[in-house]
C-alpha cells in the first residue's frame, strides 16, 4: 500500500460544530505537505484524528493502522508536534533526551545532541527556566532525532525567532527528510515552507477545498501584472483575485494557458500566500 | 524492560520532592525536636537520679529494649504517614497534571502504552514509594534510637546499653516488611478512586475525589430523618472510609484489631499489641479482596479514560 494517510468521509463534530466536515484525501509516502487554513478551519482536528488522539467518523488508515484502536502500533512509526511548548515544566534538556533514548528505538542521541549545539540549552537547563523559543528548540530537537515514517508538525516554530525558522525548515529537508518519509506541516508562516513543500492541502470550514501537488499549482495558477490597455480584456478572463501594486493589477488566473496570459502582461508563478488569500477570501465576512 | 524502567524513572523526576525530599526535611525536623525533647528528658532524669531505684534487673532491661524498638520503628511509622499525605496527593494528580499543561500530548507521542504509563504510577504508589519510605524510616529510627542510647547512657540511666542488646531490629523490620504487601492490596481501592477521578475530571480533581463520596454518603445518611427509612450507617461510611483512606498505613489495623491478651505492661509488650506478624490475617477477610478487585477495575478504567479521552 502506498499511502501513507488515506482518509475518507472523515468528520469530526464537536456538540453542534462541525470542525471537519466529511473529508477524503490520500497522502503518499515521500511527500511533505503542507496543511494550510485559516484559525479554526479545522486543521488540528484533522490532525488530531490521523494522530489517534481522537475519536472521528468516517475512514482513516494511517501507515496500515487504524490509528483510533491501533494506535499502540502507530505510535512506533510516527512523531509528532501537536502543540508547541508542551514539554513537561519539570524536565531538564539532559532528561528528556534520556528519557526518549530509553522508550524510543528510532531515536538518535547524537544527532539530538548536535542539534542541540547550535542552541543555548545546557543539559541542566529545565524547561521551567527556558523561554517559550527554546522549548520549541528542545521538542525540535527531540523530534528530528527520531527516523519515524510520518513526521506530524502542528505550528512547530511557533515563537522561534527567524533565524532558527529558517534552519529548522532547512534541517527539515536536507537532513531528515527522505523519499521513504512522510511530513505533514501546518503554519500561518507560508512563505517560509513554501519551498521544501512538495504538496498543498488548504482547508476551510472543515472541507478541503484545495489538494494540489506544487508542480500542479505552478501549472495551474498564474499570476499576471496586467498593464493598463490590457485590464478590459483580462477582466473577461475571470480571474479568481485581483489586487493593485504600484498602480498596476496583478491578476491571479486559474487553469488558463500561461502564453495566452503573457499577452496581457508579465507573468510569474503564484506565491502559497497569495494563492491562499484568494481562496480564502471572504472566510471572516 | 526499557520502557518501563524509563517510566519509573520519570515519575521519580517528577516527583521528587514529594519522594525523596519531604521525608528527609520531616525527617530532619522530627530529629531535631527529638535531640531538644531529649535534652530536656536528660535534665529531667538528672534533677531526680536518687529516686531511681530498679527492683527488677531483667525487667528494667527488656523496657529498655521496647522502648529501642518503639523508637527504631517510630522512625518507619511518621515516614509512611508521611507517605501517605503524599501518595494522597500523588495519586490525584497522576493522571491530572500532565492534562492541564497538555505535557500529555508530549508522551502521547512517544511509543508508550497508556497502560505503560498508568502502571508505572501504580508501581510507586503501591510498592517503590512505600519501600523508599520505609529505607528512609529505617535511618530516621536509627536516628532516634542513637539518641535515645546516648540520651540514656549519659543522663545516667542504670544499664542503659541493654538498649543494645534487649531491642529487636530484625524483628521490627521484619513486620514492617511483612505487613507490606497487606497494606498493598489494602490501598489499592482508595488509589484506584483517586486516579480514576485524576483520569476523569476536567477541573478539580481533588474535590471530585473527595467532595463528591463525602457528600452522597451525607446524602445518603440524612434521608432516614423519614420514619420508616433505616440506613447502615456504619456500612455506607465504611465504603467511603475504604475508598479515602485506605491508603494510611495501617488503616487495616482495626480489621483485625482484637483486644490485647494478657496483661499490657510498659513499653515492652508494644510490639506484642502492635505484633503486625498477625497482619497476613487481613487475607482472610473478605473486604480486602472486594476492595483490591474494585481498586484494579477502577485502575483499568483509569488506562481506559486516558487512551481513549479527546485531547486538546
Amino acid at each position: 500500500m502506498s499511502a501513507v494517510v488515506s482518509a475518507r468521509n472523515l468528520s469530526k463534530r464537536f456538540d453542534s460544530t462541525i470542525a471537519v466536515d466529511n473529508v477524503s484525501f490520500e497522502i503518499p509516502a515521500g511527500r511533505i505537505v503542507g496543511l494550510i487554513g485559516p484559525n479554526g478551519s479545522g486543521k488540528t482536528t484533522a490532525l488530531k484524528a490521523i494522530l489517534g488522539l481522537s475519536s472521528y467518523e468516517g475512514q482513516l488508515n494511517v501507515l496500515g493502522f487504524d490509528p483510533h484502536t491501533q494506535r499502540d502500533e502507530l505510535m512506533k512509526e510516527v512523531c509528532f508536534i501537536a502543540d508547541v511548548a508542551v514539554l513537561p515544566r519539570w524536565i531538564s534538556v539532559g532528561e528528556a533526551i534520556d528519557f526518549v533514548a530509553g522508550v524510543h528505538p528510532k531515536f538518535n542521541r547524537k544527532k539530538c545532541e548536535e542539534y542541540l549545539s547550535h542552541t543555548k540549552l545546557k543539559p541542566n537547563t529545565k524547561v521551567k527556566h527556558m523561554s517559550k523559543g527554546m522549548v520549541v528548540q528542545l521538542h525540535l530537537a527531540l523530534v528530528m532525532a527520531i527516523d519515524a515514517k510520518l513526521l506530524v508538525l502542528d505550528e512547530p516554530t511557533l515563537g522561534l525567532d527567524i533565524l532558527y525558522r529558517k534552519q529548522f525548515y532547512q534541517n527539515l529537508l536536507e537532513d531528515y527528510f527522505d523519499e521513504n518519509k512522510t511530513i505533514i506541516v501546518t503554519t500561518h508562516q507560508v512563505e517560509e515552507i513554501e519551498h521544501i513543500l512538495t504538496d498543498l492541502m488548504f482547508i476551510r470550514d472543515g472541507k478541503i477545498v484545495l489538494t494540489s501537488s506544487m508542480d500542479e499549482v505552478a501549472e495551474r495558477f498564474v499570476e499576471v501584472m496586467v498593464s493598463q490597455d490590457q485590464y478590459a480584456a483580462a477582466k473577461s478572463m475571470n480571474p479568481i483575485d485581483e489586487r493593485q501594486v504600484f498602480g498596476k493589477s496583478v491578476m491571479l488566473f486559474d487553469g488558463v494557458a500561461r502564453n495566452e496570459l503573457s499577452r496581457l502582461g508579465e507573468t510569474r508563478n503564484v506565491g502559497i500566500a497569495d494563492l491562499f488569500v484568494a481562496t480564502m477570501k471572504g472566510t471572516y465576512a | 524492560m526499557n520502557t518501563m524502567k524509563m517510566l519509573v524513572k520519570r515519575e521519580y523526576w517528577e516527583n521528587r520532592g514529594g519522594f525523596f525530599w519531604a521525608p528527609i526535611i520531616v525527617s530532619g525536623i522530627a530529629l531535631l525536636f527529638s535531640l531538644i525533647a531529649s535534652i530536656a528528658g536528660a535534665m529531667l532524669v538528672n534533677e531526680h537520679r536518687s529516686d531511681i531505684k530498679i527492683q527488677d534487673a531483667a525487667e528494667h532491661a527488656a523496657q529498655l529494649g521496647g522502648v529501642g524498638d518503639f523508637a527504631l520503628a517510630s522512625g518507619v511509622l511518621l515516614m509512611m504517614a508521611v507517605a501517605a499525605f503524599v501518595l494522597f496527593f500523588y495519586a490525584i494528580g497522576s493522571l491530572y497534571d500532565d492534562r492541564r499543561d497538555r505535557s500529555i500530548l508530549f508522551w502521547k507521542s512517544m511509543p508508550i502504552t497508556d497502560a505503560q504509563m498508568v502502571g508505572s504510577k501504580v508501581a510507586w504508589a503501591l510498592l517503590l514509594a512505600p519501600l523508599l519510605s520505609l529505607g528512609i524510616g529505617l535511618i530516621l529510627g536509627l536516628a532516634f534510637w542513637t539518641v535515645l542510647l546516648v540520651n540514656a547512657a549519659v543522663s545516667g540511666i542504670p544499664g542503659a546499653t541493654d538498649m543494645i542488646a534487649y531491642s529487636h531490629p530484625f524483628r521490627v523490620v521484619a513486620t514492617l516488611l511483612a505487613a507490606l504487601p497487606v497494606q498493598m492490596l489494602w490501598a489499592l481501592p482508595t488509589l484506584g478512586w483517586l486516579m480514576l477521578c485524576s483520569a476523569w475530571a476536567r477541573r478539580l480533581p481533588f474535590l471530585w475525589a473527595t467532595a463528591l463520596p463525602i457528600l452522597t454518603g451525607a446524602m445518603i445518611s440524612f434521608t432516614d430523618i423519614f420514619s420508616g427509612v433505616a440506613i447502615a450507617h456504619d456500612k455506607v461510611w465504611y465504603v467511603i472510609y475504604r475508598g479515602l483512606a485506605s491508603m494510611a498505613p495501617g488503616s487495616w489495623i482495626p480489621t483485625i484489631a482484637k483486644e490485647p491478651d494478657g496483661a499490657f505492661n510498659g513499653p515492652k509488650d508494644l510490639t506484642n499489641l502492635v505484633d503486625i506478624t498477625s497482619s497476613w490475617q487481613v487475607f482472610g477477610h473478605a473486604d480486602v479482596w472486594i476492595g483490591a478487585l474494585i481498586g484494579i477495575a477502577m485502575i483499568v478504567l483509569s488506562v481506559r479514560l486516558r487512551r481513549y479521552r479527546d485531547e486538546g
